[in-house]
């Protein structure tokens, strides 16, 4: 165990990879002399060399793209794209191509590709540079999502995704790059996709975070319990596909109350998804509508107090949890 | 028109092109006639609604399918596009497997899954044809690129049609192959249409072999009904990529004889202008051509095409007695389902009682699936009433 920072995590991740399986290598703007735009990237081309660590042209199609095509034929790439934003240029190669592939090819051919990218408001980025997109990627079969929240779970499933014989968009995001959290070290840190994390266990209510809100949600938490005297179970995905339903499903027949906080938009987002499946599943344990906490339904600003009202705090999370329970 | 393509009688000199050793030229011959002869099967079976769909055939593109993909060792890799049921006969796919997919059956080489538009044969190393326009170009780079990291001199020919070089891949794609010098030949099969938009309509500059100029990659022409000059200009491009990791755009001239899809009524072009193109039938020029060269008695000839609509017949008795799909296997290699990952990949919300999509296959069919449906569909897909249209027909229609 080591305690180290979420960028520094998945640094971590990549170096043992490489180091572990020859077919692995990384492609993306700016991963190697300039180390990445979050420094992810820090040091690996030195170590490792132009020819496994490629600096590419600002072209998201086509790299998404040719890493499909390695990955087809044995390699493993590991694919970085700037922001999340950016991979909207490489929608036909994660969709048409990526996922697809092995399906509409009868099954002939696996497509072991890596798709980093951070997402997330805070930066004062604006519109182009601050979505969280997730749900767009949870609703294509075929693709692995992932969305780990701190830096023990970034380093384990991005060495579970580089493992896995299936496209993975593995989603982090700007503000967690710089926090802290204990790693395993080693092959010990490997995990396991379709696994939720309890954060935290509590009785009254259960609250689902997703990326970053997995975060928010538990010191939204740890204030109620402080404030209210509710006790909150906190539950992070980590993974939306494979989903681990049975963990949030267990709880949610416990606590018979379901919020689930996300930074993207509310419309066909992480949360709709999870409020349909919770009512199909769990409908006559519930004893309030499953409530959603999400980003703002528009564009991001760019100034400052606007862009912090346009995402979830603890504080809209504490009101929704409290909304279920009748309290205004 | 551009010059090239203006006047197809121009071109009709007499091969210089150097003819293969008799038995190659003889197999050339015999391949070309195998697709001709497949591809008409496949429109009579689509009128027939046998085969569902959209249907692009190549009749009139033989030389540039066999002409490039003779030029490939069989380690190297093939990737193409929608038109590409040539593609996978070429590389040894049994037309049977091909007819099969077609027919949306298990026994097709996608197992059904893929159709027309998406045919595949791993073991053949035909990495696939794609149904975005474009779509391939990335695929192929990336394919080009793990030979080149694997350090071997395999090389990888990328075919694409000619609307195929105005879309973004292809200038990314070229930039890419270029910077990183891949071993991987560009071929665009200028049948001179985008769908029904004419060259002219589509490209500012309508001479396709300076489009990858400007991103390094030299061009050369060929005339795409000569099946030998085609070989011979595409072996050239495949020794440069794997020799000397430099790509080229190799860009060959024909003509599809038919529609863009069996969907298409041909408004865009005339009837004239498909028959001085017809004159130039690859296969015709060529069997004449090694007839003439004593390569090959006239009965040879005919005995040649005999065998390959005898092919063909089999490949249609192949397609017709392989089953379809089971309905317990629709949710089959969605995922690879290894040791790594647990829990919900798929969810199938179509059936009472929501439950994972991979769990379907331990479940009885009747539970999770519209059977009545699903028979219901089998019979109308099995039986030839030319009467019905096919859900794209209708498609069209409803457009217009």
């Amino acid at each position: 165990m080591a305690v180290m920072r979420y960028r520094e995590a998945l640094n971590q991740a990549l170096r043992e990879e490489m180091h572990r399986d020859e077919a692995v290598f990384l492609m993306g703007e700016d991963i190697g002399v300039f180390q990445g735009a979050f420094k992810v990237t820090a040091g690996l081309l030195e170590e490792f060399g132009e020819r496994r660590v490629r600096d590419t042209p600002i072209s998201e199609n086509t790299i998404v793209g040719a890493g499909v095509g390695a990955a087809m034929v044995g390699l493993r790439p590991v694919v970085e794209l700037m922001t999340i934003n950016f991979s909207l240029l490489a929608m036909d190669q994660v969709i048409n191509h990526a996922a697809h592939i092995r399906y509409m090819f009868g099954g002939q051919v696996k497509v072991p590709l890596v798709v980093r990218m951070p997402q997330g408001a805070g930066h004062q980025l604006g519109p182009t540079h601050s979505h969280c997109l997730e749900a767009m990627y949870l609703q294509v079969p075929g693709l692995l999502v992932a969305v780990p929240s701190t830096p023990g779970d970034a380093k384990g499933l991005l060495k579970a995704a580089i493992r896995d014989d299936n496209p993975v968009i593995f989603i982090e995001h700007e503000y967690l790059y710089g926090q802290r959290g204990e790693v395993t070290d080693g092959d010990d840190g490997v995990m396991r996709f379709g696994e939720a994390a309890v954060r935290r266990q509590g009785s009254d209510v259960t609250i689902v975070g997703i990326s970053r809100m997995a975060i928010t949600a538990e010191r939204a938490a740890q204030a109620m319990a402080d404030e209210h005297g509710l006790e909150a179970e906190v539950i992070d995905p980590r993974t939306l596909r494979p989903l681990d339903l049975d963990t949030i499903l267990a709880s949610v027949r416990r606590t018979n109350r379901c919020v689930v906080v996300e930074e993207g938009w509310p419309h066909g987002g992480v949360g709709a998804n999870l409020a349909a499946l919770v009512q199909e599943q769990a409908f006559d344990h519930l004893d309030a509508p499953v409530a959603r906490v999400t980003g703002a339904d528009l564009p991001m600003p760019y100034s400052k107090p606007l862009e912090d009202i346009a995402y979830p705090h603890e504080a809209q999370v504490v009101d929704a949890v409290r909304a279920t329970f009748g309290d205004a | 028109m551009a010059d090239h393509s203006a006047s197809p009688t121009q071109q009709q000199d007499r091969s210089e092109h150097p003819l293969p050793e008799p038995d190659a030229a003889r197999e050339w011959l015999r391949t070309m006639m195998l697709i001709r002869r497949f591809e008409e099967r496949a429109g009579e079976m689509y009128a027939k609604a046998k085969i569902g769909g959209f249907l692009h055939l190549a009749i009139g593109e033989e030389a540039t399918i066999v002409g490039g993909c003779r030029a490939l060792r069989d380690d190297d890799y093939l990737i193409s596009t929608y038109r590409s049921h040539g593609h996978a006969l070429v590389r040894g796919t049994p037309p049977g497997a091909v007819m099969a997919e077609l027919f949306g059956r298990e026994g097709g080489c996608c197992r059904g899954r893929g159709g027309s538009m998406h045919m595949f044969d791993l073991q053949r190393r035909f990495m696939g044809g794609y149904g975005i326009v474009g779509g391939n170009l990335p695929l192929g780079a990336g394919i080009a690129l793990a030979c080149e990291y694997r350090e071997t001199d395999r090389a990888t020919l990328c075919v694409f049609g000619d609307g195929a070089v105005n879309q973004g891949t292809f200038g990314e794609t070229a930039n890419l192959a270029a910077l990183w010098q891949l071993p991987i030949v560009f071929m665009v099969t200028n049948n001179q249409f985008g769908m029904g938009t004419a060259l002219e309509r589509h490209s500012a500059v309508t001479d396709l072999m300076r489009r990858g100029e400007g991103f390094g990659i030299p061009g050369v022409r060929c005339d795409g009904m000569d099946v030998a000059e085609t070989y011979e200009t595409v072996s050239e491009a495949l020794r440069a990529a794997r020799e000397e990791r430099r790509p080229t755009l190799v860009e060959a001239i024909t003509y599809r004889f038919r529609g863009h899809s069996m969907a298409d009524p041909e408004e865009y072009r005339t009837k004239e202008q498909v028959e001085e193109w017809r004159r130039r039938d690859p296969i015709e020029v060529f069997g004449s051509r090694l007839v003439e060269a004593g390569v090959l008695e006239e009965d040879e000839r005919s005995r040649l095409d005999r065998e390959a609509t005898e092919e063909v017949d089999r490949a249609v008795e192949f397609a017709d007695a392989s089953p379809f799909p089971a309905p317990e296997s629709l949710y089959d290699d969605v995922y690879v389902l290894g040791d790594q990952v647990s829990g919900w990949y798929a969810i199938d919300e179509r059936s009472p009682g929501v439950h994972k999509g991979e769990d379907e296959r331990g479940m009885a069919a009747e539970d999770v699936h519209d059977l009545d449906r699903y028979r219901q569909a089998a019979a109308r897909a099995d039986s030839a009433d030319e009467a019905e249209p096919r859900p794209a027909d209708r498609a069209q229609e409803d457009e217009g």
